[in-house]
């Protein structure tokens, strides 16, 4: 993938809050990320990281209230989408950013056949009349491997299994085109049989449709399988970012170090004790000024409680293109920790 | 070899299906249907398989919240089938469970303490001094601050409502634990946390568990031997490092082959088993092999005959032709589980 790809998406210092009764929820804390053309970005970070808060933010998708999105820019296609008006939106979203989430269940209207979902992005974006739009859902849904397609345009999303139903979902995603796929979590609910299917497709339209696309999951696994590109959030924060091979091979976080440690591996030397990160992630309330981390961290100093770390690059690139960390410490070099 | 101290023989849990206005049977949900197993003492298997396969259900019929439909369960040299309920009622200390999701099984009326302590108000007739000494010392043990005793449930993060869930199943000495899925509703940072303190328990006490869960990492590494399930019955039973190593039943096969292993190099290169289709119904399972209808190696016999579970090399039990096909081919080492063996999961052969 070209380097110096101007982005499709670019999401700069996006800050997000909820106004609840106890007080401000700090959700998203200054997020910055792009998508570059037909890349796979990979966002992994534990619940109430903040993945589908900024991920929904961008898009307009939150209620306000308490939602506030206090700050920063997001841009697709020249514009920034949070200056727009919600109609113009409303029309971004149909056409320019597919979504797809968790639970296909939640998200597919149990009354409309899944022929009905698929076609009314399609009349409503496209312009496509009743007979065009059916044509297109039954080569969607041929698209997204669900054999019969045609007869299958008349059934109703509770005669469809879990794996099918994402599959639906995946195909009103793609409808439309879409320049930028955002996926939260889209194997999460199923079975490792199903969610192999899944990724086997996504792999696959990838490669025949090239668009980019954002895959939020909490599965290092998932991540090693199919990004180019790895965002690791915590406490509403990026907290490291690199190319999927260096965020593995060297990780810098004590966070993200930690997290690769207490997964089990299912092959290889098997540990004898797994590895334990201690305490409860933060609870986000009030402005963030410390390392969301210091309370769990093995490494914290003085520093990381008076200043919360802005993300510097280790490699000499620019923040966000190449390998970039927000941490006071510095890990030894990997040779020395290979031999510890 | 040690008396198992729990002794699964072709265990059968069904659900009738009604239907109509006079709600007649229709049908069966066969969630379980003929499975055999054994525990031994202190020892942790492993109980893996796809969503709806059965795992709940075996783990809690061992523990007799259902009326088996048939088998038998023998815990401790009784068969807990056909206690009468006085006599399940003096056994029930011995077992216990912990469920997924710790919100849900802890009522949040109550106190931590009183949660932790119900079952000794049930089981014993202690005075309240020894009760509350007691679940001090539970509290102890699972790592919870005995500050918080007067606290409920809502105000505890997921791991540590986990680690109350726990209490409550150890407050009576318990012998053997079902966890059902402990750790599947925790964050990735936090099970650890949870998994660690199952397995120091179950040193310090001796503690044998039946653990269910559908993380096959995190099961290698608690299980000592794993059973495998598919659509009501057991595909393969073998010991972890086996079974890890070198699955023998297609299922088995597939299914280790597409969990994502957190490794960019290793990911590039493996070959994954893409199975096609979904799992069949359990109220209208196919004939023959109950996998044949996504098997990439079905022949013609798995239509027409079941396959038994039969010991095809030592300790390892598997249930497909295939593998029972070649069992010359192992090193001629057919030894019979001798009791295994004898209950195969055909059941009733029509
Ligand atoms: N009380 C019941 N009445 C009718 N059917 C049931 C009942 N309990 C379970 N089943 C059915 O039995 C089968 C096995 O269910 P079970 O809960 O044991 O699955 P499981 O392997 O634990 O799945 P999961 O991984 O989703 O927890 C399913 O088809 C389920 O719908
Ligand atoms: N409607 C809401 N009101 C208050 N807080 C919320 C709301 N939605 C999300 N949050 C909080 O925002 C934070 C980030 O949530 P989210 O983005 O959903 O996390 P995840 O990384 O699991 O997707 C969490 O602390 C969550 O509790
Ligand atoms: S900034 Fe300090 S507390 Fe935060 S992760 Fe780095 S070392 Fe740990
Ligand atoms: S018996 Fe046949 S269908 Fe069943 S697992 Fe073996 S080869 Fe596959
Ligand atoms: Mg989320
Ligand atoms: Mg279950």
């Amino acid at each position: 993938m070209p380097d110096g790809a101007s982005p499709v998406l670019d999401v700069r210092g996006l800050k997000t809050v909820f106004k609840t009764r106890g007080g401000e929820i700090h959700a998203v804390n200054s997020v910055s990320f792009h998508l570059r053309p037909g890349e796979l970005l990979g966002v992994v970070g534990e619940s109430g990281s903040g993945k589908s808060v900024t991920m929904m933010s961008l898009i307009g998708l939150l209620p306000s209230p308490p939602a506030e999105v206090r700050g920063g820019e997001v841009l697709l296609g020249g514009r920034d989408l949070l200056k727009l008006a919600p109609r113009d939106l409303q029309a971004v979203r149909g056409a320019k950013v597919g979504f797809v989430f968790q639970d296909p269940m939640t998200s597919l209207n149990p009354v409309f056949t899944v022929g009905n979902q698929i076609m009314e992005p399609l009349m409503k974006h496209m312009g496509m009349t009743k007979a065009q739009a059916t044509d297109r859902a039954a080569e969607l849904l041929d698209l997204v491997g669900i054999p019969d397609a045609r007869k299958r345009l008349k059934s109703y999303p509770h005669q469809f299994s879990g794996g099918m139903r994402q599959r639906v979902m995946i195909a009103i995603a793609l409808a439309c085109d879409p320049d930028v796929l955002i996926a939260d979590e889209p194997t999460t609910a199923l079975d490792v049989t199903i969610q192999a299917q899944i990724i086997e497709l996504v792999k696959e339209l990838r490669q025949k449709l090239g668009m980019a696309i954002v895959w939020i999951t909490h599965d290092l696994g998932v991540i090693a399988g199919i990004a180019d590109r790895v965002m690791v959030m915590y406490g509403g924060q990026v907290v490291e970012q690199a190319p999927v091979k260096q965020l593995f091979a060297n990780p810098q976080h004590p966070y993200t170090r930690a997290l690769l440690k207490t997964v089990p591996a299912l092959t290889g030397a098997r540990a004898a004790r797994l590895e334990v990160i201690q305490g409860q992630p933060p609870l986000l309330q009030g402005e963030p000024t410390a390392c969301p981390f210091r309370a769990r961290c093995a490494h914290a100093h003085p520093r990381c409680e008076a200043e919360n770390p802005a993300r510097r690059a280790i490699d000499g690139l620019p923040v966000g293109q190449g390998h970039d960390v927000a941490c006071h410490w510095t890990p030894p070099p990997t040779s020395e920790v290979a031999h510890a | 070899m040690p008396e198992p101290l729990v002794r699964v023989r072709n265990l059968k849990m069904h659900f009738p299906i009604h239907a109509g206005i006079l709600r007649r049977k229709v049908g069966a949900v066969k969630a379980v249907d003929g499975v055999s197993f054994d525990i031994f003492e202190g020892e942790t298997l492993g109980l893996v398989g796809e969503s709806g396969c059965g795992k709940s259900t075996v783990g809690r019929a061992l523990l007799r919240l259902y009326e088996l439909t048939d088998g038998s369960v023998v815990i401790g040299g009784e068969d807990i089938a056909t206690l009468d309920p006085d006599a399940l009622r003096k056994k029930r200390p011995t077992m216990q469970m912990v469920f997924q999701d710790p919100q849900a099984s802890l009522n949040p009326r109550m106190t931590v303490a009183a949660i932790i302590g119900e079952p000794l108000d049930e089981h014993t007739d202690w005075p309240e001094a020894k009760k509350t000494e007691r679940v001090y010392e539970l509290m102890d043990q699972v790592g919870l601050n005995r500050r918080f005793a007067n606290r409920y449930p809502h105000e505890f993060s997921g791991g540590q409502r986990q680690r109350i869930g726990i209490a409550r199943a150890l407050a009576l000495n318990p012998k053997f634990i079902v966890c059902d899925e402990p750790i599947a509703a925790l964050d990735v940072s936090i099970q650890a946390q949870v998994v660690n303190l199952l397995e120091d328990l179950q040193d310090r006490l001796g503690l044998t568990y039946l653990f269910i869960s559908h993380d096959l990492s995190m099961v290698r590494h608690i299980a000592d031997r794993v059973a495998v399930m598919y659509l009501g019955q057991i595909a393969e039973l073998s010991p972890r490092d086996a079974l890890y190593a070198a699955p023998l039943h297609p299922y088995a096969q597939a299914l280790l082959s597409a969990v994502p292993e957190a490794d960019p190099a290793l990911e590039a290169t493996r070959q994954r088993i893409i199975l096609k289709g979904d799992v069949p119904s359990p109220a209208n399972p196919p004939k023959g092999c109950n996998f044949c209808t996504r098997c990439p190696k079905v022949i013609p016999l798995c239509r027409e005959e079941k396959p038994r579970l039969s010991e095809v090399q030592p300790g390892r039990f598997v249930a497909c032709h295939l593998v029972a096909a070649n069992q010359d081919t192992v090193g001629g080492h057919v030894s019979p589980g001798p009791e295994v063996r004898e209950h195969n999961q055909q059941g009733e052969l029509s």
